[in-house]
């Protein structure tokens, strides 16, 4: 490792590093703007200058900026020289002849990195007495806004939006001092990764839209390490809140999952946490629990629990905990999994897949480090969003290892790389039921219906190996396309198949781990990630329990009395038909949730849930990586974890195993003992009775304010914070100020480094992994001995037929998922429902856009109107999934309008 | 006196068309180099001749091709930056509309060196008259097999296009050019890679001035020591330099390297007007360093205005006379540097507007002498190194001459609250 | 709505580069050259032809000093303001131009017959003050010869 000496000590430090990221891994403290870890480096904003020496003996030296240099061996430079000082205290006075010295009214003030860096540099005294320059704001929907006299100019915004995450209307227009950074024209900014933007500007241009509604600075927010309840991925989150309501969500680094990003339904998401149909109170006949016959609830509860008369339905967005007690307070023969057959079709077989197979699930990480990407029938930017920025990188990655050898340049030389790079692409293939975004990356991007997506899947797989089934029949062009794929996967050395629910067919799911399979027969490391639809559908096929439909057919013939429902909405599991035959049959339903939805209508008993703001709990993600979330805030109500529920449901009930178990680590244990399978899952965070130098690790920075008067309207004495004896966390400002255990780090704070981009020094080195690894601990590794399995079902091809159509469900990241729209920005997003159909379809049914079209399904019935879109196969129509109000129809169904 | 570049242009400036050029001797040097001279034969003649670059940096033209990459593969670009746009320049208009053969067969002969596929002429909007001119000599080439596809019959081909601007003073930096050749912001590139080795499109790429590139046929013609024995210098070959400002005769003129200011000034541009007294010049263009009447005698080449404190710069000289305010003149410079930076790295953005502003408070009589020191601050911020590309920095220097030479009249403009020039305020 | 003659001139200079966005500040000029101006609905057109994002044309268009994003006049007067015209008084020539048209930099007559705008060194310094109006270069300007030259432009 090269040596550099930085102000006369020497250093080991990271070959193939810059300068400033070689200084700031050190821990040393050199401000910067422009250059990001994730982006690289421009040289623009000139913030990070230092002095390098020739040899020892060179005096004078020479100022350069450490971001656009490489480290050398035996370099020698200074952070401390009086001129390279002066120069960058000055940097931030040309920066501030323009800023609007705004803090006191900005959101950004105490989580700026502008701040931090004046700070950093010195500069306190304004010499610049000229009229500073003003812009004109720009309205950029219900997520962002905008100050643009706040701006310095660093790009950073554009180089995320544009260069990184593939936006096309935020740019850089004007020239000189009159660079404007924002839209074409007003209106909403159409990226899925927009919310980014307010985590990289590092000053307060684009801030959060959603914290403003109920701003609260940094220092006053009450934050907890947090994984996204969003989709499958389990994105690593910070949920900050002040008076018991959620205020923000900001990106949480984990180098193995999200990196630094979030996707916008991840980070604003949230406020159904806030929402006014949470369920605050247990009620009983939809009356207050406290006044049903003066009874305490779980009276009520035990009452109407008899064995083997008594269900439990488990929930893909609960816990891990609350469906493993659930299934051992009803008993394994009475637990069902609360998913439709559909999801419980595809992610059971994408379980297995991963489970029995040779292949290895891709982390997000290992996603972005593909060579070559095949995506069968997925939409990812919609079903699994930041997938779709991994994709981005991968595709990025091959040119950009190509090029740089070429012109003798690192990587992280952004506009080197990228004027050297052009248009190159590496190689991406999708094959769908219609267009998706990343088609613009696609070598190649085919438009078929399911089947035959699975269909040239499996003929992909058979040209890679012979033992793979032959597909009959196959057409001239899906032949060229299977002969395409096959060719560039041949050559791959970690090729990554994609595939998942949002297709909604087990034969793609199958097509693709043939494919992935047969390349691991020819020795090729190839990955393989199946999306999932919620955050934790993989833990909760891993837990097992018996269909949906087994347990409405159980109610049916009459075998059920009561039912325990986790924390879900039966109606968007089951047709409305077969729900409300389910709730007619079963005489009592007890429903654990948080928000007030249909099923709750039914319940007899409703008992108050947390979120995942209000609840410790562990999610299972489509990697299989159990990660640990911590209860934010304490609620001021009768909510809790729906684990602790039924934990005293169980006790109530004398039940056998579970009774005694009352704090969190105790049911985590329990689990862990239970289920070999999740034994490490007791690891993921230290436990409650860790201490660093004796104290807790607190959730409240210790700039936090107002602690005694937050109260004061109720009560003039401060009553007693609340305890967490659940977890290592307290409640309060007080604890060990150092960092935390990377599991659990609250928030990301550090000495002059107020903002986000502190993250630095919670890393081993910039960019590289947080100090104690990336949290998470895999479940499922692939099963490497033995032959290599494989599917021989290939499906019949779909050819459109007469008076019919095939209706494929088609995924909105705002609208699909239950919770994220009651956020009011995400719902302002959600399309209005649509049947979509190819213009030859439209004209055989004398339709044209715009029409109300009727049909049933599934003994629904549906008025929708026609939307056209011609990259449908004909014969072939889509539905929105998952839209308020609309029914359920994730597989795809054949439909006579 | 040999006037290799411009003896053949008629005194009308009227170009000289494919026939007269080819009549006195022209694209004889591509012929030879075709016939004869490998690429590298032709780098290496060029490199003996230590032809060094017109354009304002004096990198010499023969090194520069040779970092070309030889290994690699595909298209390459031999661009011709003819986008004069430095204030007080308006040399290569003289080439670009009197000689276009001139140039195209040195773009030629320089792109078989180079082993380029295609040729971009770069010409700034403004020269409405040379764009027609050079499109029509462009077109008479390929009609001549000049150019196209297997040149004179030769296994080497080359297209070659004009490109004209849409404005903008940062187009003459040659990776600025080279993203507005592509369409994109002409804002600058980080060197390295240099466009030697990334450039156009991300291929190696030459760019090269109007008067360089002109001078190819006539070193290939007749040889290094020819070129040397043309100066009075070790800096070889004839220059075009130019005078403009308050003088009898402004114009420009092909002269020996290494004639001095006051040869310049006094025989070939007329001395000064009368009733105007000389009190100093800039000596290249707008972002050089003032020179004043102690310099006179300094010899105009590379080393020489180097070692009396300026740059040699473009070789076309603006003078500063003494009924013209020298902070109205800096302020005039400053405001063309501001409104040109392109607003990619903090100082140029932010510097230069702050600088443009101080020196208009002080023509306007609002000044002081923390603003001075706020001037003086930003010539030695803004120095090479600290800022992206080199257009902060030629902006400082005619800033930090003038602050040097003129500070008295800085310090008047403080002390009586005024422009004592009040004619020439504006 | 691009014309047919400017969509077949951006094609041609579409097929003369290796990318088409290469072709942006061609198609700008070709627009502009038709138009005398380029609108938000060119810039959006143009993007489309182009395959770029209307804010990624717009983000060229707006940075160079030729592309005019605002209505301009029949007639565009062009007066340089760099060193050597100052030196030879080009300040007289923006007066009495100013006068003569009765409006400021930036504007457009009434009449929308001149927009007078400030220009960059015109790279005819040994004739300051220099100006161009539309593609025609005007040099050894004085006062008294302006008006003449004017009245050319209808």
């Amino acid at each position: 490792m090269p040596i550099i000496h930085i102000d006369n000590k020497p250093y080991e430090v990271k070959e193939g590093k810059n300068l400033l990221e070689a200084c700031l891994s050190l821990g040393l403290n050199l401000p910067y703007f422009c250059w990001h870890p994730a982006l690289g480096a421009v040289g623009a904003c000139r913030q990070c200058a230092v002095k390098v020496f020739k040899d020892e003996d060179d005096k004078k030296g020479k100022i350069i900026m450490s971001c656009m240099e490489p480290v050398k061996d035996q370099l020698r430079l200074s952070i401390d020289d009086t001129d390279a000082r002066n120069f960058r205290e000055h940097v931030i006075g040309w920066l501030m002849t323009n800023h609007p010295h705004d803090c006191a009214v900005c959101d950004e003030g105490g989580s700026c990195h502008l701040q931090d860096m004046t700070v950093m540099t010195g500069h306190s005294y304004r010499d610049y007495h000229f009229t500073k320059r003003t812009y004109n704001n720009q309205y950029l929907g219900p997520f962002l806004n905008h100050e643009m006299n706040r701006c310095i100019q660093c790009y950073r915004c554009v180089r995320f939006y544009k260069d990184f995450a593939g936006g096309k209307d935020l740019d850089v227009f004007a020239a000189h001092n009159h660079v404007y950074f924002g839209r074409q024209e007003e209106g909403t900014l159409e990226s899925e990764f927009s919310g980014n933007l307010a985590e990289i500007c590092p000053t307060g241009v684009f801030t959060d839209k959603t914290l403003k509604q109920h701003y609260t600075r940094k220092w006053d927010l009450t934050s907890a390490a947090s994984v996204c309840q969003g989709c499958g991925l389990g994105c690593n989150i910070i949920a900050g809140e002040r008076y018991g309501a959620v205020r923000q969500i900001t990106n949480r680094f984990n180098g193995a999952v999200n990196g630094y990003f979030l996707c916008d339904r991840g980070r604003y998401g949230y406020e159904f946490v806030n929402s006014g149909q949470r369920i605050k109170t247990p009620m009983v006949h939809h009356g207050p629990a406290d006044k049903a016959n003066g009874i305490p609830v779980l009276q009520h509860v035990h009452q109407r629990m008899k064995p083997g008369k008594t269900i439990g339905i488990g929930s893909p967005r609960a816990s891990l905990e609350s469906n493993a007690v659930l299934k051992e307070l009803v008993g394994e023969e009475n637990f069902y999994l609360g998913v439709s057959a559909a999801d419980h079709d595809l992610v059971s077989l994408s379980l297995k897949i991963l489970q029995q197979g040779p292949v290895r699930s891709a982390s997000l990480q290992e996603a972005a480090a593909a060579d070559v990407v095949l995506i069968l029938g997925e939409d990812v930017t919609n079903t699994a969003p930041m997938l779709a920025l991994s994709v981005r990188q991968a595709v990025r990655r091959i040119p950009v290892e190509e090029v740089i050898n070429h012109i003798h340049m690192p990587a992280w030389q952004d506009a080197a790389v990228r004027e050297a790079v052009q248009d190159s692409k590496g190689p991406l293939y999708i094959l769908n039921v219609q267009e998706t975004k990343l088609d613009e990356l696609a070598k190649g991007a085919y438009h078929t219906a399911p089947d035959n997506i699975a269909r040239i899947g499996f003929g992909v797989s058979h040209l890679l190996s012979s033992k793979m089934p032959e597909v009959k029949g196959m057409s001239e062009q899906g032949k060229a396309i299977a002969a395409e794929i096959a060719a560039v996967l041949k050559t791959a050395k970690n090729p990554l198949i994609i595939a998942g629910y949002g297709g909604g067919s087990e034969a793609i799911i199958k097509a693709a781990a043939n494919v992935a399979w047969s390349l691991r027969d020819l020795g090729i490391d190839a990955m393989l990630t199946y999306t999932v639809p919620e955050c934790n559908s993989v833990g909760l096929e891993m837990l097992g329990g018996h269909r949906l439909d087994s347990a409405v057919d159980r109610a049916l013939n009459s075998e059920v009395d009561t039912v325990i429902v986790l924390e879900n909405d039966l109606y968007r599991r089951l047709n409305q038909h077969r729900a409300e035959q389910f709730f007619e049959k079963v005489k009592d339903v007890i429903l654990l949730d948080h928000l007030y939805n249909p099923t709750a209508e039914k319940a007899t008993i409703i008992l108050p849930a947390g979120t995942f703001a209000e609840s410790d709990g562990t999610l299972v993600n489509n990697e299989g990586r159990a990660q640990r979330f911590f209860q934010v805030f304490a609620p001021d109500s009768a909510v809790q974890e729906s684990w602790r529920w039924l934990l005293q449901i169980a006790s109530i009930n004398g039940h056998a195993t579970l009774s005694g178990l009352q704090h969190f680590d105790e049911v985590v244990s329990h689990l862990a003992h239970a289920y070999e399978k999740f034994e490490s899952i007791d690891h993921l965070a230290p436990h409650a009775d860790f201490r660093i130098a004796g104290q807790k690790v607190p959730r409240e920075p210790h700039r936090f304010s107002g602690r005694t008067a937050m109260q004061a309207n109720v009560d003039v004495s401060e009553p007693r914070p609340p305890q967490d004896t659940d977890t290592a966390l307290s409640f309060t400002m007080e604890g060990y100020r150092g960092e935390p255990p990377s599991s659990m780090i609250p928030f990301f704070w550090s000495p002059g480094w107020n903002s986000v981009q502190s993250v630095n020094k919670f890393q081993v080195e910039t960019g590289g992994p947080l100090h104690d690894g990336n949290s998470g601990k895999r479940l499922i590794e692939p099963h490497g001995n033995g032959q290599t399995p494989f599917y021989t079902e290939v499906p019949e091809p779909f050819l459109p037929l007469k008076e019919h159509l095939l209706l494929v469900p088609l995924y909105h990241i705002f609208g699909s998922e239950e919770l994220s729209v009651h956020t009011p920005g995400i719902a302002e997003r959600i399309p209005a429902p649509y049947i979509m159909l190819h213009s030859e379809d439209a004209k055989r049914l004398q339709v044209t856009a715009g029409y109300l079209l009727h049909f049933t399904d599934n003994g629904h019935h549906y008025t929708l109107p026609v939307i056209i879109n011609d990259t449908l196969q004909e014969g072939v129509a889509g539905i929105p999934v998952g839209l308020p109000g609309m029914q359920i129809s994730e597989a795809p169904q054949l439909i006579k309008v | 006196m040999e006037k290799p570049l411009t003896q053949h242009i008629p005194a009308s400036g009227a170009p000289l068309h494919l026939k007269e050029y080819e009549a006195v001797g022209g694209y004889a040097a591509l012929r030879k180099v075709l016939q004869e001279l490998t690429p590298a034969e032709v780098t290496g003649r060029v490199k003996d001749a230590n032809l060094k670059g017109r354009g304002g940096a004096g990198f010499s033209t023969g090194m520069k091709w040779s970092f070309v990459p030889a290994e690699v593969t595909g298209p390459r670009y031999l661009i011709c930056n003819a986008d004069e746009m430095e204030p007080g320049t308006f040399k290569d208009r003289w080439l670009l509309e009197g000689n276009p053969h001139q140039l195209l067969e040195g773009m030629i002969i320089s792109a078989y060196a180079i082993q380029a596929t295609q040729g971009f002429v770069f010409m700034r909007w403004a020269y409405k008259e040379a764009a027609r001119i050079m499109n029509q000599a462009i077109a008479d080439a390929y009609a001549a097999g000049y150019l196209g596809k297997n040149i004179l019959g030769k296994n080497y081909s080359l297209e070659m296009q004009l490109h004209t601007g849409v404005g903008r003073y940062m187009c003459g930096e040659e990776t600025a050019l080279l993203n507005s050749l592509e369409g994109k912001r002409a804002i600058p590139r980080a060197k390295p890679p240099f466009p030697q080795v990334s450039g156009l499109f991300g291929k190696p790429t030459i760019v090269n001035n109007v008067e360089t590139l002109s001078y190819i046929p006539h070193i290939i013609s007749k040889g290094g020591d020819w070129f040397k024995s043309l100066s009075y210098t070790a800096d070889g070959g004839t220059k075009i330099y130019g005078v403009s400002g308050k003088v009898n005769k402004p114009g420009a003129w092909e002269l020996p390297m290494g004639v001095t200011m006051r040869e310049l000034l006094e025989e070939h541009a007329g001395g000064m007007k009368a009733g105007f007294r000389f009190r100093g010049a800039l000596p290249g263009g707008a972002s050089t360093d003032f020179l004043t009447d102690a310099h006179l005698d300094v010899k105009m080449d590379f080393a020489g205005v180097a070692a009396a404190g300026s740059r040699l710069g473009t070789g076309t000289m603006v003078i500063l006379d003494d009924r013209t305010c020298p902070v109205g003149f800096v302020h005039n410079l400053e405001h063309f540097f501001a409104q040109e930076s392109c607003g990619f790295c903090t100082p140029c953005r932010e510097g230069l507007p702050w600088t443009e502003k101080i020196l208009y408070a002080l023509e306007q009589g609002q000044g002081t002498y923390a603003d001075l020191e706020q001037l003086e601050m930003h010539t030695k911020l803004l120095g090479p190194g600290n800022t992206f590309c080199a257009l902060a920095p030629g902006a400082m220097e005619p800033l930090q001459s003038a602050l040097k030479y003129f500070r008295e009249d800085f310090e008047q403009h403080i002390k009586e609250k005024k422009c004592p020039y009040a004619d020439h305020t504006h | 709505m691009l014309s047919a003659i400017e969509i077949e001139q951006i094609t041609h200079e579409m097929q003369q580069v290796p990318v088409k966005k290469a072709a942006c500040i061609e198609a700008l000029k070709i627009v502009q050259g038709q138009r005398r101006w380029v609108s938000d609905e060119s810039v959006a057109d143009i993007a489309a032809i182009l395959e770029m994002s209307t804010a990624e044309v717009d983000s060229v268009a707006t940075f160079y000093n030729l592309i005019f994003r605002r209505p301009v006049g029949r007639h565009v007067i062009l007066l340089c303001d760099s060193i050597s015209c100052y030196v030879m008084g080009y300040t007289e020539i923006k007066q009495q131009l100013m006068e003569l048209l009765q409006i400021k930099y930036g504007q457009t007559t009434p009449d929308e017959r001149f927009t007078l705008l400030p220009n960059a060194c015109l790279g005819t310094c040994d004739h300051a003050p220099a100006m161009m109006i539309d593609n025609d270069l005007y040099r050894d300007l004085t006062t008294a010869s302006l008006s003449q030259i004017l009245d050319q432009y209808l």
